[in-house]
């Protein structure tokens, strides 16, 4: 499907709250793809983190809300240390998490657990688990 | 010497080990680790919403204790160093976001704290010149992989007392203590951390990297100072052999575990029990 | 032959490279014949607004330029003229210039400008790149070099249909003269440079764009036009079919370049720069405007040419598009525009108020006259070719010729200047030598060969 640019869509309401929960400058990513190239998760996702950015960038929220992406990053900061124009992704992706989260409800829920992490997992995977996956 | 200690919430229960290893080392260095009066969760990971000012209150009460103590904070799980580390820059740099915290947690935290990694105390305040001269059991022979996990080096400018791509902290205290660290380019990639919780192939496979690379170089065991790597590096072998048909499993080792060890320690509440991948055969390898 | 070499330069050609080198050369003290095709000089140059990376008003700095080569003793200013022939050798070339009547008695008229006011007939203006009107007399701008008017026949009334001469009615000079007649100079010199710059590739080629179809496709030097001050809307950005305010704006780069199968395999190598300036102006002047790129590389080598770019996409919010656009077209009063964006795998598509295109550049026309007349070669696109390119970029085949600026391929303003400079530099060597006083250069042979072959051959 051909999607329709305009000034309207590329600078849309959830363009700039995402710009404004990460505080970070979506237009400075010039898309060089560094980030894709040494995140861990990448494997693991559907969109690549530099096309989550491109994304937002055109407008297309919605994909990237639709996208299983923002769930797989881990917030490890691979992308924002090595990232040239200083772009902090991991920011970017907590705030389409956030934004997901109140739209769409949680992600994770503690009763979809075995029983048996519960007892095992160490507290500090849980508790940001849930600062990640719940709102 | 003598410091202000944040364990925080998985030393003081799953990481135990991890901790009564750190504590016992650091006293027979000289060092006395004086954990903190009160202390609370510090949030578990630094909130990324610019806005969000309601989770660093969490943090900033661990440094209104610890200013209580001092100037100097030590804090073992890497996570919680993060977390309180970025949390004490922001509110240095930000004078309206400690207005607001000190408002919320009803103190005044006044910003001169100073947190550090006890992996960077062992180095710059405790020096491994002095680790090596107390080693009673130099782990000669021992071939090992220093991981070092995402925590303590990223993002750099904030938390890092490191080489932010080819850290050497840990392979320099290991080497203190006899060991031989190998060359290894997983040694600051993620675990997966918390994607644990919801994604087991991805967190699987993630680990699956780590280890196997290390494995490549020979090493013994891969050594660690962040508890949820230990644990997603430790638990995920379990059934690694079943995705990756003739994986032998490797220990993952608390470095205070090691420490222990070398400064001939008792042992005993090291926390071996805790650990997935058996690690008696390599203690015994070491007498 | 036992005479003097001439220490005298002709250069074709007065933009930018050709006005440079005719400074450098008449500044050292040796006379410059200096030809231009147009009645006057500045070339390119004076068409555009402002100039990257430094965003000067290019104007304001052209402008002492032209005045001092209009003013210039040791220049002798050709405009309106074209080189007939030339014969002879390094040394002594013996050139035949033609200058085309201009049906105005230049050494009487003052430049008062009142004929072009009063003349009836409007034209559309190449200068204005077809998107302002002139008159049938003209100048190319009030700020020309020469600033003496010329009257273009095929578009003169008086010439058309034998009535009107309005502009002798009110010349207070009495300059105009309609039975002037094209006069032919001859000239010589010791040695040449060639400066005959550059075109834009024409749009028509590329149907798919809808250049010509649809009003609000411009190229990228009208858009200079509309963005000058002292162009046709005094600088504010206003579309040409209904002169409104275009709020989507589209920039289309490599618009024939780079394209082997169709149109030029080539770079033209300032367009990306350009296009980032054109998109920052733009903004600058319409705040509320959105502004696309649609690029397949972003070339920005040069200094600071990097730092530009990222600034129009960052400070400026353009957002660059990466792909070729493969379709232009006019619904609902809209330009429509069918891009891709390769990144996402986007197929993409503007409903924009204005297009500008980004044509590839070429030789300028009847650059292959001057070529022929000079026995110099091109390349298979028509560019001069440098006798050695990565070590003798100046120099041709033939001694004594040489070269500077666009006319050896695409090339941007600070680039062709170094060059202009270069061969300027080439030829005074020449004259150096040949005065002949230096004891160093009579006892040594030089690397410039050509020189110290002159002086066996002909002294
Ligand atoms: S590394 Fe930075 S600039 Fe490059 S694509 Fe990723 S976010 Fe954009
Ligand atoms: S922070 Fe997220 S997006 Fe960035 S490298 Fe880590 S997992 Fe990938």
């Amino acid at each position: 499907m051909r999607v329709k640019l305009s000034a309207m869509r590329v600078r849309n309401e959830l363009v700039r709250r995402i710009e404004e929960l990460s505080g970070q400058d979506l237009l400075a990513c010039y898309q060089c793809g560094k980030c894709s190239a040494g995140c861990p998760a990448a494997f693991a996702m559907d969109l690549l983190p530099s096309q989550v950015i491109r994304l937002v960038q055109l407008g297309l929220v919605e994909e990237v809300l639709n996208a299983k992406t923002p769930w797989f990053c881990a917030a490890c900061q691979t992308c924002y240390a090595r990232c040239p124009k200083g772009v902090d992704l991991s920011r970017i992706m907590e705030a389409i998490r956030e934004i997901a989260l109140q739209e769409r409800g949680d992600y994770l829920v503690i009763e979809e657990i075995p029983a048996e992490e519960l007892a095992e997992f160490p507290q500090l995977a849980f508790i940001s688990g849930f600062r990640k996956y719940t709102a | 010497m003598r410091i202000a200690y944040f364990p925080g919430c998985t030393l003081n229960t799953t990481a135990k080990g991890f901790d009564n290893a750190l504590r016992a080392s650091f006293a027979a260095l000289g060092a006395e680790l004086v954990e903190l009066p009160e202390w609370n969760c510090c949030g578990a990971t630094f909130p990324l919403l610019v806005d969000n000012m309601l989770d660093l209150a969490a943090p900033t009460r661990v440094l209104l204790a610890a200013q209580e103590q001092g100037d100097r904070l030590a804090v073992a799980c890497t996570m919680c160093y993060n977390v309180i580390r970025r949390t004490n820059n922001r509110l240095r740099a930000d004078a309206d976001a400690l207005e607001k915290l000190n408002y919320f947690i009803e103190a005044e935290y006044r910003g001169g704290v100073e947190v550090l990694d006890v992996l960077q105390i062992l180095r710059d305040d405790v020096g491994f010149e002095a680790v090596q001269a107390a080693v009673k059991q130099p782990l000669t022979g021992l071939k090992v992989a220093a991981y070092y996990g995402c925590m303590v080096l990223r993002p750099p400018a904030e938390v890092a007392y490191d080489d932010p791509e080819n850290p050497h902290a840990l392979d320099d205290l290991l080497r203190a203590l006899g060991a031989e660290p190998v060359e290894w380019p997983h040694k600051a990639e993620c675990c997966g951390a918390y994607l644990a919780v919801k994604s087991k192939e991805a967190t699987a496979e993630m680990s699956y990297r780590i280890l196997s690379s290390a494995q490549r170089t020979g090493a013994q065991a891969v050594v660690t100072n962040c508890p949820l790597c230990q644990f997603n590096l430790d638990r995920q072998q379990l059934d690694m052999g079943r995705r990756h048909g003739g994986y032998q499993p490797v220990p993952v080792l608390y470095f205070s575990q090691l420490l222990g060890v070398a400064l001939g320690l008792d042992m005993a509440d090291f926390g071996w029990e805790r650990h997935y991948v058996d690690v008696r055969p390599l203690l015994e390898s070491l007498g | 032959m036992a005479i003097a070499p001439i220490q005298r330069v002709l250069i074709i050609g007065a933009g930018i490279a050709g006005m440079q080198a005719a400074l450098d050369i008449a500044n050292a003290g040796y006379e410059v014949v200096l030809v231009e095709r147009e009645p006057s000089i500045g070339g390119r140059m004076a068409q555009l607004s402002e100039t990257f990376p430094t965003l000067d008003c290019a104007q304001c700095i052209l402008t002492p330029r032209t005045v001092e080569v209009g003013h210039h003793e040791n220049i002798r200013l050709q405009t309106y003229s074209t080189v007939e022939a030339v014969e002879g050798e390094l040394g002594d070339f013996r050139v035949r210039i033609r200058r085309r009547a201009a049906y105005v008695n230049w050494d009487v008229c003052t430049g008062c400008g009142l004929c072009q006011e009063k003349c009836p007939k409007k034209v559309v203006s190449d200068f204005e790149r077809g998107i302002g009107p002139r008159k049938a007399i003209y100048t190319l701008s009030p700020q020309a070099v020469p600033n003496k008017p010329v009257i273009d026949r095929e578009h003169c009334i008086y010439f058309e249909r034998g009535k009107c001469r309005a502009c002798e009615k009110f010349c207070p000079a009495g300059a105009i003269d309609f039975e002037q007649e094209d006069a032919l100079i001859e000239e010589r010199v010791g040695a040449i440079i060639v400066a005959t710059g550059y075109d834009l590739y024409p749009l028509s080629l590329l149907g798919e764009y809808g250049y010509g179809e649809v009003p609000d496709v411009i190229d990228s030097l009208a858009f200079e036009r509309l963005l000058s001050a002292s162009g046709p809307t005094a600088g504010q950005v206003r579309r040409p079919s209904d002169g409104k305010e275009p709020k989507e704006v589209v920039f289309i780069q490599c618009a024939g370049s780079r394209d082997p199968e169709q149109h030029k395999p080539y770079c033209s190598k300032i367009c990306c720069m350009y296009t980032a300036k054109h998109a920052m102006l733009y903004k600058h002047k319409v705040h509320d405007g959105q502004a696309y790129v649609f690029y397949i590389d972003i070339r920005s080598a040069g200094k600071r040419y990097e730092e530009f770019v990222q600034r129009a996409m960052e400070e400026e919010r353009v957002l660059y598009v990466r792909g070729k656009v493969s379709r232009v077209f006019r619904e609902d009063g809209k330009v429509m525009v069918w891009g891709t964006d390769t990144l996402s795998g986007q197929s993409v598509e503007v409903a924009a108020d204005l297009v500008v295109l980004a044509p590839a550049m070429v030789p300028k026309a009847g650059s292959d006259v001057v070529a022929e007349l000079l026995g110099l070669p091109v390349d298979e696109h028509g560019w001069f070719t440098a006798v050695e390119a990565n070590l003798q970029p100046v120099e041709t085949g033939r001694e004594g010729v040489f070269l500077a600026g666009a006319a050896v391929g695409p090339m941007d303003i600070p680039e062709t200047v170094a060059q202009a400079s270069g061969a300027a530099a080439k030829v005074l060597s020449l004259f150096a030598r040949w005065a002949g006083k230096n004891e160093w250069l009579n006892k040594h042979e030089t690397s410039n060969n050509a020189s110290a072959r002159w002086q066996e051959d002909v002294v």
